[in-house]
């Protein structure tokens, strides 16, 4: 039993049919608990009021922008290294759902940061490495999107993918100097693990449990349908060489 | 090696257009920001590091859609992969050609833009020395973008895509370095910073370019 296994297509799919249904169901019941939880059951802060609330959606969504990109490098390193399809086909799966997370993040973001710091945007140097992995994202999916051959877009994209990796980190860090140099930045900037206190971090944790187990059902389901078009094609093809 | 950028150098001086483009791009930046802020010195000058910046990064984007497109098109791409020099000094040669034609004029004309966008004097040396340390890394990254899209039919929007998020950390540096040293601040560190980037591009770039060229020539 090796993971490896699941390089072959049949065996991931067959496998992801009987995992398929239980992760989405986990999924749905994390979230819903770790939602109704934080929702309802948590009191208000005291200064924040129940803006703080929107903690639950934009904490996890933004923990998962990032490593969406992580499971995206490592996806494109296995495909460069031991050509596994269905490696290739995860990273291209998990590109739209990690850049609906960052929406999701930055979206959530400025509508917690209207009432709290009076504006919708502001360049922290967060919030700028967000908009800028955002738009990395964007790139990779344009990049698969554009490129017809199926093997020559997974290379390029999956090459695009490590050296983005490296700019997107370039990116992070060199925002925090500039940012440093002109504004007081820090100040807006939150470290939420170290500060909330147990009462909203329970609830935060259960949701953050729920969009892990959420993104996977997600990239499942979208290999397979990756696999599943894949098929399609190659059955085309055979029948046109047929006929 | 020598031979291909002796022949690059002379395509993009005599094939026209390619190699003014850049620079004329470069030109109308700076006087058309002027001209929509209004011509307040004081304005001007603190924003004009960064225009300055943002221009030579655009003015750079500018050309780098003809790198490797058309000696793709014309199958000339395919014998540099067959001979015996490698893709990643193809690739080297292309970017320093590129950098010849598009970087280094534009840090000569930097300091007469300056002037238009009244930077401060002590903000000169500065820019010249941003810009010198920082296009090498454009050039670079743009010819990455340009493998990586060579063989799309319309990779110029992809490329510009790819191309200006991996632009930012030079952008940010080399806008930090001159704006530093026009207020008299310590300008070394984030000039440090932006030569590193352009040597890691140096280092690292060509070899993952030439492995997009060698999956589009798959």
């Amino acid at each position: 039993m090796s993971i490896w296994e699941y390089a072959n297509p049949k065996k991931f799919m067959q496998t992801s049919t009987m995992a398929l249904p239980w992760v989405s169901g986990l999924a749905v019941v994390l979230l819903v608990a770790g939602l109704v939880w934080g929702f309802f059951f948590t009191p208000e802060d005291y200064k924040q009021g129940s803006t703080v609330k929107i903690i639950y959606l934009h904490v996890p969504a933004a923990m998962m922008a990032v490593s969406a990109w992580f499971m995206m490098l490592v996806g494109s390193l296995i495909w460069l290294i031991r050509r596994h399809h269905v490696s290739a086909l995860a990273a291209k799966a998990a590109a739209p759902v990690g850049l609906t997370f960052t929406v999701i993040g930055l979206v959530t973001g400025a509508i917690w940061g209207q009432p709290m710091w009076g504006t919708w945007w502001a360049w922290d140097p967060r919030l700028t490495s967000f908009l800028i992995l955002g738009l990395f994202y964007l790139g990779y999916i344009a990049l698969w999107a554009a490129v017809e051959d199926a093997d020559t877009a997974a290379d390029l994209t999956s090459v695009l993918c490590i050296v983005g990796s490296v700019f997107a980190f370039l990116s992070r860090y060199a925002v925090l100097f500039w940012n440093q140099g002109l504004h007081q930045g820090a100040s807006l900037s939150m470290d939420a693990e170290q500060h909330v206190s147990n009462i909203y971090a329970f609830p935060l944790w259960t949701c953050i449990a729920g969009f892990i187990v959420l993104f996977t059902t997600l990239v499942l389901l979208r290999t397979r349908t990756e696999i599943r078009s894949r098929r399609i094609r190659a059955l085309m093809a055979r029948e046109r060489a047929a006929a | 090696m020598i031979a291909l950028l002796q022949r690059d150098l002379r395509l993009a001086l005599r094939a026209g257009g390619g190699f003014g483009l850049g620079l004329a791009f470069f030109l109308m930046v700076a006087v058309l920001v002027p001209l929509g802020v209004g011509p307040e010195g004081a304005l001007l000058a603190r924003i004009a590091p960064g225009i300055l910046w943002v221009g030579a990064l655009l003015a750079c984007l500018l050309s780098l859609d003809r790198m490797f497109a058309l000696d793709f098109e014309d199958g000339a791409l395919d014998l540099m992969a067959v001979s015996p020099l490698p893709l990643e000094g193809v690739v080297v040669m292309k970017a320093l050609a590129h950098w010849l034609v598009t970087g280094l004029p534009l840090v000569l004309i930097a300091p007469v833009l300056g002037v238009l966008l009244s930077l401060a004097p002590s903000g000169y040396g500065w820019l010249v020395a941003s810009l010198f340390l920082g296009t090498p890394a454009l050039s670079l990254i743009g010819g990455f973008g340009a493998a990586l899209t060579v063989g799309l039919k319309r990779g110029g929007l992809i490329l510009s895509l790819i191309v200006l998020p991996m632009y930012v950390p030079s952008l940010i540096f080399g806008a930090e370095a001159v704006r530093r040293g026009a207020v008299g601040g310590d300008a070394m560190v984030p000039l440090l910073l932006l030569a590193a980037i352009s040597l890691g591009s140096v280092a690292i770039l060509p070899f993952a370019a030439a492995a997009a060229l060698r999956a589009n020539l798959k």
